[in-house]
């Protein structure tokens, strides 16, 4: 790890002020991907900024939105009230990530800002263009059983590994960041890009800008919920494809949708088509079916994750399903 | 009466010290002054070094030395010809690179985070030269050694003219021990030519023999101090190159050097089990009869050591099976050498053999635990002897009943549970009960305690407290009163903690010092006290520290006895090992696994859902660490069965899932509930507490187990582990896509 200075400033201002002085500075929240990313030499800040002590904690309702703290750790997001009971599935996708222990350090802001797991991008002695842009890409030629099915490009194929994102997505939330020219506001599904030529910027939030929150709409979302995970063990493992679904159902009719994937593409993957085709249906198993198929249109596989497009068409009927008869 | 002490679930003895923190591992050691390293690792597989700047690196702060090839001290041991002898890898004897992840340099500063910094600094130029760490592809270079040469009984191939016959090839994966302890040393010359370590091993003795061989030091200046290992499961069976890159950079720097290796660098520098592919072919009677049967084993090795474990050897003796050829070959890629991983040989070997076992009576229509005991082998068919015990079909009857293997529908994809595709399987294991030699001393103090002492290991198992229990049976002295002292080379000598013997091995020799010393006692009461003059050693009762006359009218306690005779203590030595009884039995453990799973019909993903494991592995000394071991071989089945693949890219040579994320040991949430029983009767030869192995046959034969279950859930046969969600997801998805 390289020596580094660290700074623990006690306002937003101070916070970003100390950004916009140090180029190779890093925000440092729960550290548990900066701390990895720095062992291994892929990221090598001279500077940590530590926002710990910033008043990003607190999760509010505010008339029709639900407002969450930046800081607030993935276990007590998980476990509050207000989530719990109008946004189960972004509970469910929570309590789906990581361990306890890296959940209980976890933050909200982190978790969106985490790395993709690609191996190639965390071993510097190996090609990636996400970690050096234009050193070529190791996954595609490479190990991709894990990479990403949606949105990739011949530079970069790797996926977003997060769950809540996932939730997220699916729920319409929007970011609230802060820079040095004041804040704004980033819907959920716009803030993590696709690939293309710049594999090396998971999204779009500028260097100096800090997430100050994440606000979730209320939604009729609360009992036809699903967050399916697929991974190689029962806990503490990176989804292989995830698909997260709330719906709305009176009179046997989907009134509204959301379906979104993990997993399978470098950012949460929202199925706008398949809610269309869903939105007015009735919720049987052979419009799930139909749902599954247009979800996967489009997939393109690589040598090792030829069955994500399977694995994704039967989990995305497997969610529907289950979320339908919850 | 005395209360028996083996067969009961004592308490482990250094239990309180373990979850205090009191028990102190080797990192935990810290001489004065002492230095710590931190490894620079090649990212080439095959080459030479061309040049090593260190200009940076020591400009470091705190950097002490850089040791390299390029300026270590001698190793005077070192073989002049071949790159690697017994003792292995010959590090930093030249520019060679075999392969990835070999150290190139050892770094040394005065903190730890120094020393990985400065490491991170060193720039290595190489010359690179093709490398070759793909088995399939490098079947061309496929070799047999000496010492695994082509066996056969009967006819060869003889499965070929059978009515019925099955034949396939199962492949397992590179997988890699993993403990949670990471590996490492510190290494102290206390003068040029005394040399102290803190250890992470299994057997304290061989490294100081191997020390002694390579720095050709006398043997009495090598002291090893390992008192507590936190796991090993085979990979601590060896000195390796980063415990001797330690050593010379303590050498150059005159201080103590402690290194600990990254999680990353324990999938290249300690071992693991080789991946193998083997193809069993086997032919039946229709009515069930085994008739021939061949297994053909292929593994890597590395290039400058041929590693070799029982593959083969299950296959030759388990079934009552007239013909038999095995053939067992060796690949060597640029790939560091393998090493005995728990169940070594034999858990790869009973993957393909149960698996195939179960393949042939589908096709038999013959319920897979009707073939075995049709085929049972009631004397060793290998060696043409009795067994020394064999309680298998015991074993076979306790766990089909615990798991309900009656219940089960017999058809492939037939059962059901909560929407999930319901699956039972079982599969048997086996591993030699080995017993070895070894010395152990016994000091009985004048307050009526003793303390044993032998240079054994606990990489644990509970090997201190069930030497406790054996002591404590021979001696009549409380267990509360009994210490037993590992882990030092002063100690006298005791093998290294490998092969499931280490009861059977150090505690032969316990039970034979504390006779011993019971006869010294009896002879210091016969010759000193005149209630004792009449009695001979074999009258005298030996009871809760006392000994009693035959009458029982008189007794003297053992602290009376030294005290009167104004002795400090007593001390004697024994040592102990097999005698003629190898020649005549055949002397082995075995295991039964049964699993019941369910795999869930859309995404493939399996869920053990019940565990029964037995074991016959003679008397059971301590039933609760005993039991404990058979859980953690369980676990370790689990992993070899459903989780555990260490994935290689071939064009680098470099392993891409080298960490705990991404290589999947499994957690709780993969773990059921697992019954454990014994069958817990005495083998009447292989020593005197009747105990045979344990460690190994916990985990041989478990994945097979499991692979069956599945197979008999999905009617999806799974022959390449680990058993992933996506390799049972074909089925299913063209199932649903039948639209
Ligand atoms: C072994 C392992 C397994 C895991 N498994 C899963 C899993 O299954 N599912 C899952 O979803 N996640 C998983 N994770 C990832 C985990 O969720 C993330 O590491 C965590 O959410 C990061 O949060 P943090 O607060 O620790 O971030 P940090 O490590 O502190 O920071 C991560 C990045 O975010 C930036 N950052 C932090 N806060 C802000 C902010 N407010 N504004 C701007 N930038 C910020 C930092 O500068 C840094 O670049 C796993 C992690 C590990 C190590
Ligand atoms: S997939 Fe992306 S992150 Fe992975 S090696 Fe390619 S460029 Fe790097």
């Amino acid at each position: 790890m390289n020596p580094f200075s660290y700074v623990r400033p006690n306002s937003l201002k101070a916070a970003i002020d100390a950004m916009a002085r140090d180029h190779s500075a890093r925000f440092i929240a729960g550290g548990t991907n900066l701390l990895d990313l720095m062992k291994n030499g892929v990221t090598l800040p001279e500077k940590l900024i530590d926002i710990n002590q910033l008043p990003l904690r607190e999760i509010r309702q505010d008339g029709n939105t639900l407002h969450i703290g930046a800081l607030v750790l993935n276990s007590n997001l998980a476990a509050h009230e207000l989530v719990k009971t109008q946004h189960p599935l972004l509970s469910e996708a929570l309590l789906a990530g990581a361990s306890q222990q890296l959940r209980n350090m976890a933050t909200v802001g982190g978790n969106m800002m985490q790395r993709t797991r690609c191996s190639y991008f965390y071993d510097t002695s190996m090609p990636c263009n996400k970690r050096q842009p234009n050193s070529g890409c190791g996954a595609i030629g490479g190990i991709n059983r894990m990479h990403a099915i949606f949105g990739a490009s011949d530079n970069c194929i790797a996926v977003h590994p997060s769950d809540m994102c996932v939730a997220l997505a699916a729920l319409d939330a929007t970011v609230l960041v802060a820079g040095p020219k004041g804040e704004r506001r980033i819907p959920f599904t716009d803030f993590h890009r696709l690939p293309g030529n710049t594999p090396q910027l998971d999204n779009n939030l500028a260097k100096n800008e800090l997430i100050t929150a994440v606000e979730i709409p209320t939604h009729p979302f609360t009992k036809h919920i699903c967050y399916l995970k697929v991974r190689d063990r029962a806990s503490y493992a990176f989804a292989l494809v995830s698909v997260a679904v709330a719906m709305d159902i009176s009179d046997n009719v989907i009134r509204n949708i959301r379906i979104a994937m993990g997993g399978v593409a470098h950012k949460p993957w929202r199925l706008p088509d398949a809610e269309k085709a869903l939105t007015g249906k009735a919720p049987t198993s052979d419009n799930f079916r139909l749902a599954a198929n247009i979800a996967i249109q489009g997939a393109k596989t690589y040598a090792h994750n030829g069955f994500k497009k399977d694995l994704a068409f039967n989990s995305i009927q497997t969610a529907l399903l289950k979320a339908a008869t919850a | 009466m005395k209360k028996q002490q083996t067969g009961q679930p004592m308490n482990r003895v250094d239990g309180r010290l373990k979850v205090t923190g009191g028990a102190k591992y080797f990192a935990d050691h810290q001489p004065a002054d002492m230095q710590y390293a931190a490894l620079v690792c090649s990212t080439i597989s095959c080459g030479a070094i061309a040049s090593i700047n260190t200009t940076k690196a020591l400009r470091a702060p705190g950097v002490a030395d850089i040791v390299s090839h390029l300026n270590a001290p001698p190793v005077p041991g070192y073989k002049k010809t071949n790159p690697g002898d017994k003792n292995g890898l010959q590090i930093f004897r030249d520019n060679r690179i075999y392969s990835n992840g070999q150290p190139v340099a050892i770094v040394v500063a005065n903190t730890m985070e120094r020393a990985v910094y400065a490491a991170s600094l060193v720039e290595v130029q190489y010359n690179q030269e093709t490398h070759y760490t793909n088995m399939e592809a490098s079947m061309d270079k496929a070799f047999q050694n000496n010492r695994m040469k082509d066996y056969s009984r009967g006819e060869i191939n003889a499965w070929q003219k059978a009515p019925v016959t099955h034949s396939a090839q199962y492949t397992i994966p590179l997988e890699v021990h993993n403990p949670m302890e990471l590996a490492g040393i510190i290494a102290h010359w206390t003068s040029p030519d005394t040399l102290t370590l803190y250890a992470k091993t299994q057997g304290v003795k061989s490294v100081q023999e191997t020390i002694q061989e390579l720095f050709e030091i006398p043997e009495q200046n090598i002291t090893v101090h390992s008192r507590f290992v936190g796991g090993a499961f085979g990979m601590a069976l060896r000195v390796w190159p980063l415990e001797i890159a330690t050593i010379l950079a303590a050498k150059k720097i005159r201080k103590p050097v402690k290194l600990v290796i990254t999680r990353e660098q324990m999938f290249t520098l300690v071992g693991y089990r080789p991946n193998s592919s083997q193809t069993i072919s086997m032919g039946a009677t229709a009515d069930g009869k085994l008739t021939g049967i061949t297994h053909e084993a292929v593994a890597i090795t590395s290039p400058y050591e041929d590693f070799t474990e029982g593959i083969v050897a299950m296959t030759k003796f388990m079934y009552d099976c007239p013909n038999v050829n095995t053939r067992y070959q060796l690949v060597p890629l640029n790939m560091s050498t393998p090493i005995w991983m728990r169940g070594p040989g034999e858990a790869t070997g009973s993957f393909a053999l149960e698996s195939a076992i179960d393949e042939l009576s589908y096709k038999l229509k013959i319920d897979p635990l009707q073939l075995r005991i049709l085929n049972h082998a009631d004397t060793d068919p290998e060696r043409n002897l009795p067994f020394s015990s064999k309680y298998l079909k015991e074993a076979y009857q306790i766990g089909a009943e615990k798991i309900g293997w009656s219940s089960r529908n017999p058809a492939p994809r037939s059962m059901q549970e909560n929407g999930m595709l319901a699956g039972y399987g079982m599969s048997s294991g086996t591993f030699g009960a080995y017993r070895g030699k070894a010395t152990v001393s016994a000091i009985l103090k004048a307050d009526g305690t003793l303390t044993l002492q032998s240079a054994a290991a606990d990489i644990g198992p509970g090997t201190a407290t069930a030497m406790v229990q054996i002591a404590a049976d021979v001696t009549g002295i409380s267990p509360d009163k009994i210490t037993f002292m590992l882990g030092e080379s002063s100690f006298p000598y005791a093998p290294e903690q490998g092969g499931s013997a280490t009861v059977s091995t150090v505690g032969s020799a316990v039970s034979d010092v504390c006779h011993t010393l019971l006869k010294e006692l009896a002879n210091l009461a016969i010759s000193q006290v005149p209630a004792f003059k009449q009695t001979t050693p074999e009258q005298i009762i030996y009871e809760d520290g006392q000994l009693i006359t035959a009458d029982r009218q008189t007794k003297i306690t053992h602290e009376a006895l030294l005290q009167q005779q104004k002795l400090p203590e007593v001390k004697v030595t024994a040592t102990s090992q097999g005698g003629e009884e190898r020649k005549k039995y055949s002397m082995y453990s075995f295991s039964v696994h049964f699993a019941k799973v369910h795999v869930h019909p859309t995404t493939g993903v399996v869920r053990i859902q019940h565990i029964v494991s037995v074991a016959d592995a003679g008397a059971i000394v301590n039933t609760k660490t005993a039991r404990s071991q058979m859980i953690g071989g369980v676990v370790g089945g689990i992993g070899m069965a459903l989780t555990e693949e260490a994935i290689l890219d071939h064009r680098f040579g470099r392993f891409v899932n080298n960490n705990y994320a991404d290589y999947h040991v499994p957690v709780n949430a993969d773990t059921p509930p697992t019954d454990v029983y014994f069958v817990n009767k005495k083998d009447p030869y292989i020593n005197p507490m009747g105990s045979k192995g344990l460690g190994e046959i916990a985990l041989i034969g478990f994945a097979a187990a499991v692979s069956n279950a599945v197979f008999h859930a999905t009617g999806i046969r799974v022959r390449d582990l680990p058993i992933t969600p996506d390799k049972l997801l074909h089925i299913t998805s063209t199932e649903n896509t039948n639209t």
